[in-house]
């Protein structure tokens, strides 16, 4: 870790480019992930990474090799590769006969890993095993949670957040409606996960929503969670803070009712009321003789015609 | 008779929409929690059980429909945001999306402001601000606007000035282009030298804050630990003079450097203690028994090239031939006196640490 512990200066702009690219932002760039091979991976689970990586270009990187590693007792390696590579989500394949078909899926904070769950496959269809036409490469997929376990147990919140955190692709401020083409949908039934992709039809409707049909496409896995190993509370926390510099300026002295109505606050000083600019009323304006009786000792002045 | 007929015409027309939305809408228990900014829906509802527990094609048929059912809903959703043509009337059909809401954790921690540079402390306290100047000056030579410095700037070419004048209180023979010259040299490398204090500056002050001094999965080295307890036991309020100490710490002021320099005793000062280590000395070497104590010598030394060897081996993936310097180090005996060994003692695992490795 020494050699990328050293500050590099740059010497070109194209370095200088590269490293502002990785340095910590307001906003942040799109998350990647290093789809890395254990010692023994078998071919449902390199299949399972490749088609992974398919799903996720490109903010992915499938690394060809074997690393003989193991995520659970010994982080430093996978930290390396983070620091390598500019990734901060993973996904690592091994096989055992303890833990068959094993697939550990985490996310690192500051280069240091924070959360890490394992997952066992029981079952998986790939790409290449459903003959129907596939979407193209980088759609942004629509994600759906469906079960309450996903909302009551801790780990399965845990691993509900890295899924959306893995799959979410890049942040968009607005989207094309006729590319809604790919959908994720994830089930936890049973203590298993089902995880199955579709390709979305939008057939017409009478009315303006279109009607939906669902086509069966690339990989669908079932799951179930092995161990884990969630990053403390505080750790956690830390990771969530925002900068205060992102949240939403707030509008002072605008305020809407119920009813939809903008309500806007104006601050005046203190008015004197008698001397106000109000409309010239010709017939209030006050006569000479009730001006010369409010006068004392005054004499009155001439009339003017009228 | 028309208005009964119209009254059907109506009832149908309704029927009709009725159905067309019924295509449309889907029916759940617990309305589902979207987060459209990130395309994500949440079903509360817990799945019927029973119905997906037999593996084989009906939970794959059941588990379809109940994404289609949830994917309908999301979509729906998604067709009540602001839309716009892109790009012209023909364009197609963009949806603005909300910020996600759901809260993710970031990738790295937010970044730090850099502390303010000497000049800008200055300037804070004196209350100076920045002037906006024109990107353009007016050249009277030339007649025309002129940028204030680079190529073709106002005033002309400072390399082509052909006249120098002598300043009042200056030496008649000095050479005036010399004197510009070095001056704009020296300016030049100070302000090269401010810059880089800065730089060095707010580096040292990125790098030093120990926001979290510990690993945080818990797979602390034994040096960190050490490093962690020192500035733990000097952050007290009497800098660490009265706390207590573990049994077999020695007892001795906290050094600022971590015992990374060497210390030495002075030349002339204890003539007590000079005299107490000559004779000892000649105690050692007048007795018979050996002052090199062999086992202990070669046990340090086995260990030590144990240690390199496994060193070496997981290195060997990476890097062809060993880049170590294997340092010979002796062991001392037992008998010689503890601060003295403290103090000539050199950290054994040292050689391996201070190799470099190559990058993967």
């Amino acid at each position: 870790m020494d050699a990328l512990d050293r500050v590099v200066k740059p010497k070109t702009k194209r370095a200088k480019r590269f490293l502002e690219k990785r340095e910590p932002k307001l906003k942040e760039n799109t998350k990647n992930a290093m789809l890395i091979k254990g010692g023994n991976a078998n071919l449902t689970v390199t299949e399972v990474l490749k088609d992974i990586y398919a799903v996720k270009k490109p903010f992915a990187v499938l690394y060809k090799k074997k690393n003989i590693t193991r995520p659970f007792e010994d982080q430093t390696s996978l930290e390396f590769f983070s620091k390598k590579s500019d990734c901060s989500l993973f996904l690592f394949g091994s096989h055992n006969k303890k833990r068959p078909n094993n697939l550990i899926i985490g996310r690192m904070f500051d280069y240091h890993v924070l959360d890490m769950i394992e997952l066992g496959i029981e079952k998986f269809v790939s790409l290449k095993d459903v003959k129907n036409s596939k979407c193209p490469e980088g759609t942004k997929p629509m994600l759906i949670f469906a079960g309450d376990m996903f909302e009551v147990n801790e780990e399965y919140r845990r691993l509900k957040s890295l899924l959306i955190d893995f799959f979410r692709g890049p942040s968009v401020p607005s989207i094309r409606l006729a590319g809604l083409e790919y959908v994720l949908h994830f089930t936890a039934v049973d203590g298993k996960i089902y995880m199955r992709s579709y390709k979305v039809l939008l057939k017409k409707s009478g009315c303006k929503i279109p009607r939906i049909e669902l086509e069966e496409m690339g990989p669908s896995l079932d799951l179930v969670m092995r161990r884990t190993h969630l990053a403390s509370d505080d750790l956690y926390k830390l990771s969530l803070k925002q900068p205060k510099a992102l949240k939403p300026k707030k509008k002072k002295n605008i305020s809407h009712d119920v009813f939809g109505t903008t309500y806007g606050r104006i601050h005046m000083q203190k008015q004197d009321l008698g001397k106000l600019q109000t409309r010239k009323m010709k017939g209030l304006k006050k006569r000479p003789a009730e001006k010369s009786a409010e006068d004392s000792g005054v004499s009155p002045k001439k009339s003017k015609s009228a | 008779m028309a208005a009964a007929r119209v009254e059907d015409v109506l009832a149908a027309a309704e029927e009709q929409e009725a159905e067309k939305r019924r295509s449309v809408t889907v029916e759940k228990e617990l309305e589902l929690e979207f987060d459209l900014g990130n395309l994500l829906a949440l079903d509360r509802n817990p799945p019927p059980a029973a119905g997906l527990r037999g593996a084989g094609p009906r939970r794959e048929a059941q588990l379809r429909a109940l994404a289609r059912d949830n994917t309908q809903l999301l979509v729906a959703r998604l067709w009540q945001l602001p839309a716009e043509r892109a790009g012209g009337p023909g364009g197609p059909l963009v949806a603005r999306l909300p910020e996600p809401a759901f809260r993710l954790p970031r990738e790295k921690p937010p970044p730090r402001p850099r502390p303010p540079t000497r000049w800008e402390q200055f300037a804070r306290l004196k209350g100076i601000r920045r002037r906006k100047r024109t990107a353009l000056v007016w050249d009277e030579q030339a007649k025309e606007w002129r940028r204030r410095w680079g190529y073709r700037r106002a005033g002309g070419d400072p390399a082509r000035a052909w006249l120098a004048e002598v300043p009042a209180g200056a030496d008649p023979q000095e050479d005036q282009f010399a004197r510009l010259r070095r001056e704009k040299r020296e300016r030049v490398a100070r302000n090269e030298l401010n810059r880089l204090r800065n730089l060095a500056r707010a580096h040292r002050a990125a790098t030093t804050v120990p926001a979290a001094p510990l690993h945080p999965t818990g797979h602390q080295s034994r040096e960190e630990l050490g490093h962690v307890a020192r500035v733990a036991r000097v952050s007290t309020a009497s800098l660490g003079r009265f706390q207590p100490r573990l049994p077999k710490e020695p007892a001795e002021p906290p050094s600022r450097s971590g015992g990374k320099k060497r210390r030495f005793e002075p030349l002339l000062g204890n003539l007590a203690a000079e005299r107490g280590r000559q004779l000892e000395l000649l105690r050692d070497m007048n007795s018979k028994k050996p002052v090199l104590d062999i086992t202990r010598a070669v046990n340090k030394q086995l260990r030590q090239e144990e240690a390199e060897a496994a060193a070496a081996k997981g290195k060997k993936q990476s890097q062809r031939g060993k880049r170590g310097r294997r340092r010979q180090h002796v062991g001392r005996s037992g008998k010689k006196s503890g601060a003295r060994r403290q103090q000539q003692q050199r950290p054994a695992g040292s050689g391996t640490s201070s190799s470099k490795r190559k990058k993967a």
